[in-house]
């Protein structure tokens, strides 16, 4: 009974919502008009939307960042390998079955390529689309070909869990202490306190490519640590207890 | 000609969207899922988002679909070891 009056009040409101809506591809908000004239002449950045993302909201991005790292830390407590539960000695040595020849050779070509693609995006954040993020998972992607190609210890070797927790905390740690630094030496919490370089080069845009840097080595290290926890599983067997 | 580029790029997004809640079974689900992320792709594409874009490149089609199937599998486990 108070179920349809209140689908009824909501009807309305959605509709009239949607009616007041600004039309396709109209922006009436302020914001996006006055950054796009001033970052590039303030910052020093070509790409906005990294402007915006690792300077002017740069505390935004430290939550969502912090958001990930928090996310990482739980799948890491949850699947650590429980009492009753023990790696079988046929997957230390094992070369996953499965994985064809072409699928194989496929894989293994795009390896480097990723991960030199990763960190193209990762350091090319202040000035093309990408950044950090972006160019920090394609680095992960770049190791877990690796895994798709049937290499899953090569993969622990390029790649082991203690140095993918450690780039993991390095990566939100800079983060933070780039944007404390913006309060020791500017005064303001990610305040810039960087030269801003010349518009368009690599090496510009203050501390945006440091951040951006960062938030890669943090997103590759997270998303990495995430398969490689979740894989560990699939070779975990469950033992008598 | 962007216009139909656009209309194209968000019917199919509806379209494989409808197709992934359709797949009922979740490891199919997860395969046709990599499939609406291209769409989706194309849709930031054609609405001029290349940083979004990006973004939706490497987590819909690389990073979302392993952490389903790895998940599925790790249950797959446990469902089979309470049954036994």
């Amino acid at each position: 009974m108070l179920f349809l009056p209140s689908a009824a009040g909501l009807l309305f409101l959605l509709i009239d919502g949607l009616r007041r809506l600004p039309a396709f591809g109209h922006y009436p908000g302020p914001y996006g008009m006055v950054l796009n004239g001033v970052a590039v002449t303030e910052r020093h950045a070509t790409n906005l939307v990294s402007a915006v993302n690792f300077d002017y909201r740069a505390f935004d991005t430290l939550g969502e960042e912090f958001i990930l790292f928090t996310a990482t830390t739980a799948v890491v407590m949850l699947l650590r390998n429980m009492r009753g539960e023990s790696e079988p000695p046929s997957a230390r040595e094992s070369r996953k079955e499965g994985a064809s020849d072409a699928l194989r050779a496929f894989a293994l070509a795009f390896v480097v390529a990723m991960i030199v693609l990763g960190g193209y995006v990762v350091v090319h954040g202040a000035i093309t689309p990408g950044g950090g993020f972006q160019g920090g998972v394609v680095l992960a992607t770049g190791a877990f070909l690796l895994f798709l190609a049937g290499e899953t210890l090569a993969m622990k070797r390029l790649a082991p869990n203690t140095m993918l927790e450690i780039a993991d905390a390095a990566g939100a740690a800079g983060f933070a202490l780039l944007g404390l630094g913006g309060l020791i030496f500017a005064g303001v919490f990610f305040e810039n306190f960087l030269d801003l370089g010349k518009p368009g080069s690599l090496n510009s845009a203050g501390m945006i490519p440091l951040v951006s840097i960062s938030i890669g080595l943090e997103v590759a290290a997270a998303f990495l640590l995430i398969w490689s926890e979740f894989l560990d599983q699939a070779l975990l067997v469950r033992g008598e207890e | 000609m962007n216009d139909v580029f656009q209309a194209i790029a968000m019917i199919s997004m509806g379209v494989v969207g409808t197709a992934v809640v359709l797949a009922r079974d979740p490891l199919r689900q997860a395969l046709v899922l990599g499939i609406y992320g291209m769409t989706m792709v194309l849709t930031f594409f054609a609405l001029q988002a290349p940083d979004v874009a990006l973004s939706a490149i490497v987590i819909t089609t690389v990073g979302l679909p392993p952490m389903v199937l790895l998940a599925l599998r790790k249950m797959r486990d446990y469902r089979d070891g309470s049954e036994e």
